[in-house]
């Protein structure tokens, strides 16, 4: 047990201390910072812009008074101006970027309004999308008007249905728990999808430099193989959390700093509001279970590699299988009922995704869980068993690692008879 | 404590990498273990260290097996650098010193000791690929050694090592067998060997051709080695009964003969004919024997 906290505690110590590790977490927190600053972000670059004046030539002498008020009332910072010249010079007035555009009103024969828009380029939909929104909604007043139909009346057309949808299964969760349990299925799935991903990499990276600079030969001299492997892995796994916990708690530091602005947005997104405490236990469970099965399984092939180069070889069938478990995952969530969710959802390789999102977001019998779960914890103890032996007579070949046949040589080297 | 190897064998699917391996290495001396390219010298240390299982055979160091939980009495040093690149000298003997059982401070005092002792005190703080091939040896040999084992693996502790530094280890080796260390040594230079080694087994595809006291060995060969400066020729020696080699050299020949008794024979018969100025009867030389032993496949 000493040897297990001293090789985890190495592996942790060294893995911390590499400029790789302190400038991708840098990165990143700079990211997570600007991104929870983005509104100030934005209204930094916009606030420089000074209010983007459009010019109206009205034609038809009745529509710029109401068309101004519904486009300046919706769009801060759009402004429109009467425009008296002759269409030539307003033209003109926008090639020297006196306005932003200008657009032409007039009524056809039918007494409806038409318009023509005017700009350096059309590429900008937001001013055009605003007036031609508004110009919309005075064309239906207007012909509502001429065919002797009172707002009144028009409203109730306009108003939505009412829509009401009520489970009849009393446990089964209602629209609001589902859309929360969404998001919070959304975070854990990209969270261990990246995980496995990054951490996975450096495990098998790892095993590799060792393996190729022969020091995996004195160290399972004095260390079983078994206990290297999972001191290995924890100490990765302790990386890990250390710089996703630091990523987290920044981000929670900032969001609350910034309490009001965000309040009924991401977290209401996310449905990290008032999601039931089961099921964030049930993700750390199917989280740490999930990093396991798959560390496990990245030891194992970064033990049968003899150079670092082909670490990224061995490591993509690993790669392609959390990859299948993710978007499987992603139709989950839109489908969580399915046939084809449900029996993969046993599946020990997309148990630690498919169970979960199930769990999230259905209401599943406890059995079901518990049995994926043994179901889970038994490959990952198969595949340490494995894994082990594997490992054993891995780190002690070398040559060409071109194919998995070495894996069947391996198991052969570390025979115990 | 003796290390035993009974009828030890090791194969890999088809190939023999080790063929029913006896051996005794006795307690507090440094044992000779020779052997060509691939003749299993590697695996058998593997089998030792109980990094790799025998197909057959036991290995018992003091009556029990050695694994893991030996690693404090066991120091091995491979035949390749192991040893992190990136790691610092002292990083990196705190950590296989602490899986050895040692403290970080006793690590400390001991490694400042050896490299003080290796002339090369500066190398506390260097990274491992910052340092010559030479000094990566003495930093592995350094790692090998710095628990105070009581059996040590030194697989061709000396390549790439220049002629001081060489002597310097030699020292280190000696001093470690003085102190009462069982060190098993391995080497191609057969003069190390001679110079350090009581008893020896030399190794020939998996098969032990050779093995016992030095002194025993180069008893037994029988062959010896005569060196004659003469003037005249001494060609009719080619054909003499009894020698087996004849090989001319500047000022005469060096023959090899099948024993002793063969030299007076030879003396009496040159007297008659010409001038000696050294007749000279040498003992084999341990390389003789392993090319003989070793060599005639290779023919």
């Amino acid at each position: 047990m000493r040897k297990f906290w001293i090789i985890l505690s190495h592996t942790y110590m060294t893995r911390v201390k590499t400029k790789a590790f302190l400038i991708s977490t840098i990165i990143t927190l700079l990211f997570i910072i600007g991104l929870a600053n983005i509104q100030s972000i934005i209204d930094l670059f916009s606030n420089d812009d000074e209010t983007k004046k459009i010019a109206i030539i009205d034609e038809s002498e009745e529509m710029f008074t109401s068309l101004k008020e519904g486009v300046e009332s919706t769009n801060d910072d759009l402004e429109l101006i009467r425009y008296d010249e002759s269409e030539e010079s307003g033209k003109e007035a926008v090639k020297d970027e006196d306005f932003a555009a200008l657009v032409v009103l007039s009524m056809n024969d039918k007494h409806l309004p038409e318009a023509t828009y005017y700009a350096d380029t059309i590429s900008e939909a937001g001013e055009q999308m605003a007036i031609e929104q508004q110009l919309q909604q005075l064309k239906v007043s207007l012909a509502t008007q001429q065919a002797g139909i009172d707002q009144e009346t028009l409203g109730a057309i306009q108003a939505p249905v009412s829509f009401n949808k009520v489970a009849l299964d009393e446990s089964a969760k209602t629209d609001e728990e589902i859309s929360q349990a969404r998001g919070i299925v959304y975070v854990m799935l990209i969270l261990l999808y990246v995980s496995v991903i990054v951490y996975g990499m450096m495990i098998a990276q790892d095993v590799a430099t060792e393996k190729s600079s022969r020091v995996m030969e004195i160290l399972i001299s004095s260390v079983s193989p078994v206990t290297q492997m999972f001191a290995k892995i924890s100490g990765i796994a302790l990386l890990g959390l250390t710089q996703v916990g630091l990523f987290i708690g920044v981000g929670y530091g900032i969001i609350s700093m910034k309490q009001d602005e965000f309040s009924g947005e991401i977290f209401e997104v996310f449905g990290l509001q008032d999601t039931s405490p089961s099921v964030y236990v049930y993700a750390i469970i199917f989280f740490v279970l999930g990093y396991l099965l798959y560390a496990t399984l990245a030891a194992m092939l970064g033990s049968l590699v003899s150079r670092i180069e082909d670490v990224q070889q061995f490591m993509t069938p690993l790669i392609f299988l959390i990859m299948i478990a993710f978007f499987m995952a992603m139709f989950g969530l839109s489908a969580p009922q399915s046939t084809f969710i449900t029996t993969s959802s046993y599946i020990p390789f997309f148990t630690p995704m498919l169970m979960f999102l199930r769990v999230g977001m259905l209401d599943i019998p406890i059995w079901e869980i518990v049995l994926s779960l043994c179901i889970l914890i038994g490959t990952i103890i198969l595949l340490a068993l494995l894994g082990a032996r594997v490992y054993k007579g891995g780190v002690l070949m070398y040559g060409q690692s071109s194919s998995l046949r070495d894996f069947k040589k391996a198991i052969a080297l570390s025979k115990k008879d | 404590m003796t290390l035993v190897l009974n009828n030890v064998s090791k194969r890999f699917g088809n190939t023999t990498a080790v063929d029913h391996l006896s051996l005794e290495i006795p307690e507090k001396e440094i044992f000779g273990f020779l052997g060509g390219n691939g003749a299993g010298k590697t695996t058998t240390f593997r089998m030792i260290l109980g990094l790799l299982s025998p197909t057959a055979g036991q290995i018992h160091w003091n009556g029990s097996f050695i694994d893991h939980h030996k690693s404090h009495l066991i120091g091995y040093l491979p035949e390749e650098r192991g040893l992190y690149p990136k790691l610092k000298v002292r990083e990196q003997l705190i950590y296989l010193g602490k899986l050895r059982g040692m403290t970080k401070q006793e690590v400390l005092t001991e490694l400042k000791n050896w490299l003080e002792r290796f002339k090369v005190p500066e190398y506390l703080d260097k990274k491992i690929e910052e340092l010559s091939k030479g000094n990566q040896q003495k930093v592995q040999f350094i790692s090998a050694i710095i628990h105070q084992p009581k059996l040590v693996i030194l697989d061709e502790p000396f390549t790439g090592l220049d002629p001081i530094n060489v002597e310097m280890l030699k020292e280190a080796v000696v001093d470690l067998k003085e102190q009462g260390t069982s060190i098993v040594f391995s080497s191609h230079r057969m003069d190390h060997v001679e110079e350090l080694c009581e008893h020896l087994c030399i190794l020939h595809k998996g098969k032990q051709v050779v093995q016992g006291a030095l002194f025993d060995i180069k008893r037994t060969f029988g062959k010896k080695n005569l060196i004659i400066h003469a003037d005249g020729s001494l060609e009719f020696l080619r054909h003499f009964s009894g020698v087996v080699q004849y090989k001319p050299v500047t000022q005469g020949c060096i023959l090899q003969i099948e024993n002793e008794r063969i030299s007076q024979d030879i003396f009496q018969a040159l007297q008659e004919k010409e001038f000696i100025r050294k007749f000279e009867l040498e003992e084999p030389s341990l390389n003789d024997i392993f090319i003989e032993k070793v060599g005639a496949d290779y023919a």
